[in-house]
Formats: C-alpha cells, sequence, structure tokens
C-alpha cells in the first residue's frame, strides 16, 4: 500500500532549502493542488527572489524566475498573452511585501486571475536572515539587532487584511503549517486558490505562516511552537475574504 | 506604393506593431510618448489585442517580460524618466534571451528634466542601460516614415536575434506629423520553441530565468552572447549616406539631428565646401565600418547631437581617433539650427584647430 508520494507536479531532485525550513511543505502543497486538478500541463509557476527563486528547478510545469517583487506583474503579463494557462507565483515576505507591494496591490485591484502563494516567516531568509516587512514587534533579526522597535520601524504589515479593503481580489486566505491540522487546512485553501483560477472567478491569494529555524536560531520543532505562540496571534488564520464567484461590485 | 496617410510619429510607431503583430501593449503614461499608449488602448480591444495600463514603468516592462516568455510578439513605450525605471526589467529580459520591444520617445535630462525631445539615453540605450553584461538592438528613426518601418523591423530583428530591440526616438518625431505608407507586409514567423505554453505533458518544462549561480556557466553564457552579438555587428548595421562619397567632411548625426544636419551639409555644399552626412540607423550595432569607410576621404568629422556629446564617443571610437571630431551639441530640450551645424563644418574646412 503506497502512504505517501512524490506528487506528479514536483520532480524528483535535492531542494537546497535548510533543513526544518517549512517551504518544502509548502512546495508539496502546491503540487498536489496542481495534482488533483489535473494542471500541470497548462501551469506555469512564477519563482521570486528570495529562498525560493530556485523554485523553478524543483516544480515539474514551465517555469520563469521574475525580478525581485515583479511575479504578479510578470504573471500578469503571462495570463493576459496565454489566458488559458494556469499562472502562479510563489513569493515570500520581502519580495511580496516589500519591494513588490506596488505589484501585488495592482494585481489584486484588477482582481488578475491568477494565484498567489505568499509564503511568510517574517524574516529575509535567503540574505541571513534581515527583517522583513513583516517581521514582529521585538523580533531580532540581524537589521533588528536589538528588536524590532515599532517607533523605528513601523509596524509588520498584515497583508491578507490589507488586499481585503480592495474590491478587486476574489479569495483572501491566511494559513500555517506547523501542525498536521494546520497542513490540512492548507492544503485545502491552496487547492481552492488554484480552482478558482480554473474556474475564472480571479485573483485568489494564500498566505502562508512559515518558519525559519536557520535565521530564527531556533530547532525545527521549537520555531514551529514559535508560529504559534508568537505569528498567529499577529496573523490570525482563517479566510480574509471570499466573494464566492460573484462579480466585484462595480 | 501604398496609400500615403498623415500620422503623428508616436501613433505611426503604434500602428505599425499591430501591423508587426503586436498584439499586446503594457504602458504607463509619460510625456512626450503618451500617444502610443492612447492609440493602443482604442485600437487593441478592437482587434482582440490587450492595452493594459501597469501601475508603474516597472510593472509595464515587467508584464512584456511575462507575456514575451509565453511566445507572443509585445512592447512598452516610455520616455526618458521611465525607460530608467524599465532598466532592471531589460536587463532580465536581456539575461533571459526574450525579444521584446521598447520605445523611448526621449526628453531632456537628468532626473525629471524636460518634457522637450533629447537625445541624451544614447548612452543608457547603447550600453545596454541596466546591470550587467549586455546589449540591446537600438534603433534611431528620424521621421514619421521610420518610426512605422524600424517598429516593424524592431520586432522582426528581437525575435530573429532573440533579445530586446528599441526604438530611440525623440519628442520631436514622436510628436510632428508627416505622411506614412503603412504596408508593412508579411512578418516572418520565428520557432520560439522556449516559450512558456504548458508543458501539455508532453515535453520536459521549460524555464525561463536569468539566474546561473556557477560562475563558469554564467560566464560560458555571457561570451555565447556576446558572439551572437559579433554576428549582429557584422549583418545587422543600417546607416544612409548623403553626398559622402567625396566629402571632405562628414557630419555624423542621427534623428532629428540629421535632419538639422542634412540642411547644414546642402548650405554647405553651396559654399563649395564638399561635406556630407552620415547617419547611423543602427545606434548598437552602431555602423563602425561606414565611419571607417567614410575617413578614408573625410578630413574631419562633426559630429551633431542633441547632448552633451554621446554619440561622439562611438564616432571617434569607429575611425580609431585618426580624424579630428567637432561636436555640436545642444541639450535640456534644444535643437541645434543647420547655421549652428554649418559653422562648424566651415571651421572643420577651414582647418582650425578642433
Amino acid at each position: 500500500m503506497i502512504v505517501a508520494k512524490r506528487p506528479h507536479a514536483l520532480l524528483n531532485v535535492p531542494t537546497h532549502y535548510c533543513p526544518g525550513c517549512t517551504h518544502g511543505i509548502i512546495h508539496r502543497l502546491v503540487a498536489e493542488a496542481i495534482d488533483r486538478l489535473g494542471i500541470e500541463g497548462k501551469c506555469i509557476g512564477i519563482s521570486p527572489v528570495g529562498c525560493a527563486v530556485l523554485a523553478y528547478d524543483y516544480f515539474a510545469c514551465d517555469m520563469i524566475e521574475a525580478a525581485h517583487g515583479r511575479a504578479p506583474a510578470v504573471a500578469t503579463g503571462l495570463k493576459r498573452a496565454s489566458p488559458d494557462s494556469i499562472v502562479f507565483t510563489y513569493q515570500g515576505d520581502g519580495d511580496l511585501a516589500s519591494i513588490g507591494m506596488a505589484e501585488i496591490v495592482h494585481a489584486a485591484a484588477r482582481n488578475e486571475n491568477i494565484t498567489v502563494i505568499f509564503v511568510n516567516n517574517a524574516i529575509y531568509g535567503m540574505t541571513g536572515g534581515q527583517m522583513a516587512p513583516t517581521t514582529l514587534p521585538g523580533q531580532v533579526t540581524q537589521t533588528s539587532p536589538y528588536g524590532r522597535d515599532p517607533k523605528l520601524c513601523g509596524y509588520p504589515v498584515r497583508v491578507c487584511e490589507m488586499l481585503a479593503q480592495l474590491e478587486g481580489p476574489e479569495y483572501l486566505a491566511r494559513v500555517a503549517v506547523n501542525s498536521v491540522k494546520n497542513v490540512r487546512a492548507a492544503g485545502k485553501a491552496v487547492e481552492k486558490a488554484f480552482r478558482n483560477q480554473v474556474e475564472g472567478r480571479g485573483f485568489s491569494l494564500v498566505e502562508i505562516l512559515s518558519s525559519c529555524p536557520t535565521n530564527w536560531g531556533m530547532t525545527p520543532q521549537d520555531a514551529l511552537k514559535w508560529v504559534d505562540s508568537n505569528m498567529i496571534p499577529y496573523y490570525p488564520l482563517g479566510v480574509c475574504k471570499d466573494r464566492g464567484g460573484k462579480e466585484a461590485k462595480a | 506604393m501604398a496609400d500615403r496617410v498623415l500620422m503623428k510619429g508616436n501613433e505611426a510607431i503604434a500602428e505599425a506593431a499591430i501591423q508587426a503583430g503586436c498584439r499586446h501593449y503594457f504602458g504607463y503614461p509619460i510625456t512626450p510618448q503618451t500617444e502610443i499608449a492612447a492609440y493602443m488602448a482604442k485600437r487593441m480591444p478592437k482587434i482582440g489585442g490587450v492595452f493594459l495600463q501597469a501601475e508603474s514603468e516597472i510593472a509595464a516592462i515587467n508584464m512584456v517580460y511575462g507575456a514575451a516568455a509565453a511566445g507572443v510578439r509585445a512592447m512598452t513605450s516610455s520616455s526618458s524618466p521611465g525607460i530608467s525605471l524599465k532598466a532592471e526589467g531589460i536587463s532580465y529580459l536581456a539575461g533571459s534571451d526574450l525579444p521584446a520591444l521598447i520605445v523611448n520617445v526621449q526628453r531632456g535630462g537628468p532626473g525629471l528634466g524636460g518634457i522637450q525631445p533629447s537625445q541624451a539615453d544614447y548612452f543608457q540605450a547603447t550600453r545596454g542601460g541596466g546591470h550587467g553584461d549586455y546589449h540591446i538592438l537600438v534603433l534611431a528613426p528620424s521621421g514619421v516614415q521610420e518610426m512605422a518601418s524600424l517598429t516593424s523591423r524592431g520586432f522582426d530583428i528581437a525575435d530573429k536575434y532573440s533579445m530586446p530591440a528599441m526604438i530611440l526616438a525623440d519628442g520631436t518625431i514622436g510628436q510632428m506629423m508627416e505622411p506614412v505608407a503603412l504596408e508593412i507586409g508579411a512578418q516572418t514567423q520565428y520557432e520560439k520553441p522556449w516559450a512558456l505554453t504548458g508543458t501539455g505533458m508532453k515535453r520536459e518544462h521549460n524555464v525561463v530565468t536569468s539566474l546561473c549561480l556557477q560562475p563558469e556557466q554564467l560566464e560560458r553564457q555571457n561570451f555565447a552572447r556576446y558572439e551572437k552579438y559579433a554576428r549582429i555587428e557584422q549583418n545587422e548595421a543600417l546607416w544612409e549616406e548623403y553626398l559622402i562619397e567625396d566629402a571632405e567632411i562628414c557630419v555624423a548625426a542621427y534623428g532629428i539631428a540629421a535632419r538639422v544636419a542634412r540642411n547644414a551639409v546642402d548650405e554647405a555644399r553651396a559654399k563649395g565646401i564638399r561635406a556630407g552626412l552620415l547617419r547611423p540607423i543602427t545606434l548598437w550595432p552602431f555602423p563602425k565600418q561606414a565611419f571607417a569607410e567614410a575617413a578614408k576621404t573625410a578630413k574631419a568629422f562633426v559630429c551633431a547631437e542633441l547632448s552633451m556629446g554621446q554619440m561622439i564617443e562611438d564616432v571617434s571610437l569607429s575611425i580609431r581617433c585618426s580624424r579630428p571630431v567637432a561636436l555640436v551639441r545642444r541639450s535640456g530640450g534644444m535643437i541645434p539650427s543647420p547655421g549652428q551645424v554649418l559653422g562648424e563644418i566651415e571651421k572643420a574646412a577651414g582647418g582650425e584647430a578642433l
């Protein structure tokens, strides 16, 4: 009996992610959704600048690497040129919520029929652990060595809640991958975000709270606990907006 | 001969792009090129094309990057400050070997500068504009007819060599009206096996990226790209010669400056000075050979530019500094008069110290 196997949409190659990093789980959830919907052959994925930059080597579908933060604009160009393709971006918090804030907001406002996988681990991982727009108050990073001071650096950005103010987007949900229960819920949200695009419903974003043991300076287990005790209280899980396929108000 | 219609330069670019098969335009308003966007906004929905006003020039060039990766003819247009914002995206297009057309209807700079015509983005265009080792194809129209014909050619050679092409125009040519024949003719269809069309579960996945973490491999890629550039320099340089065969004084000018210079050459000839005009039509590749050839009869060169002197460096390099090169320069949106160019021609002919 097969208990678990590699999803077809994930290539059989080693990844470069650090031990204990939850990018691996998220890749798997994305690939499983692609498999379940049978869309691999018409999927085009966009990798960001950041830890997931090499995601184009891991997914079996056609892939493109975008400039830092610009994945939603690249997705817009791809989807407009090839409306039958299923286009998704895979972006981290620095990429999406800092340098790429304009692109994500306007893609959402236009209700581009794309799927966005937004991985929020509250830190810049690839460059070695600097303060991100989602770094929590008091959180120590390389560029907030005394803890993030909101008086100096402002407050972390809640992307889902912010985008929910727009009429445009179809579906905005926040999930986490720090427990079996949360992973299951995350998988469902990711699949919905892809199915929405297949059904032509419009812009769907899933924010996934992810851990970064390496740059948080924790064991993988402690990092998962830290998601529970620190991240989820600031970034509540759940569906932030779901228009249910109804037309946006004019 | 096709019927000729009276059009603005900017509109001629837009209509020529459509006739060349472009159905994907992404832009952002900026003077003096906004007519291109306005024209596309009107026409594209009628012909099943895409016009999208992006949130910024940065987004627009990245939409072009996405559409080009899907294998379609995509374009954007802007003017100087906007082109600076697109520079990152142009570097990514070049690094990913994607064809696309970028139009720069130049205005005076630096910074926000002005909105009057300029040629001060010559260095930016001919040296790539963004970071890294690369070139883009640069075409410089000097009238409305060429705004159309070079747009078509730009798409063609971009596809042929799988790299970005730029129309480097200026505010004068963008805004002025002239009769133009828009019969573009059949376009060559280029195979794009690298395009992101979905695997259809029938092939390995295609990957479009400019990332290459192995230095040996990145170096190999850059060398391969420069071999392509060498072939382009060999085959794709375009220029126009006017009274150049016996010219003692060779005037170098492109775009709107070339039209001014042509008047000056006529006036010089009327005065008995053997002057000629060599007008680069491609700025990259630069018609080095034509200048080297001209140096065989010319004893001096005069370079006329709407900048503080940028193309003059390529003129001097092309003739290996073997002749003096005088500079007629106007900047900030000002245009040299034929008299100003004539003055330099006369000085050069008189053998005055240059």
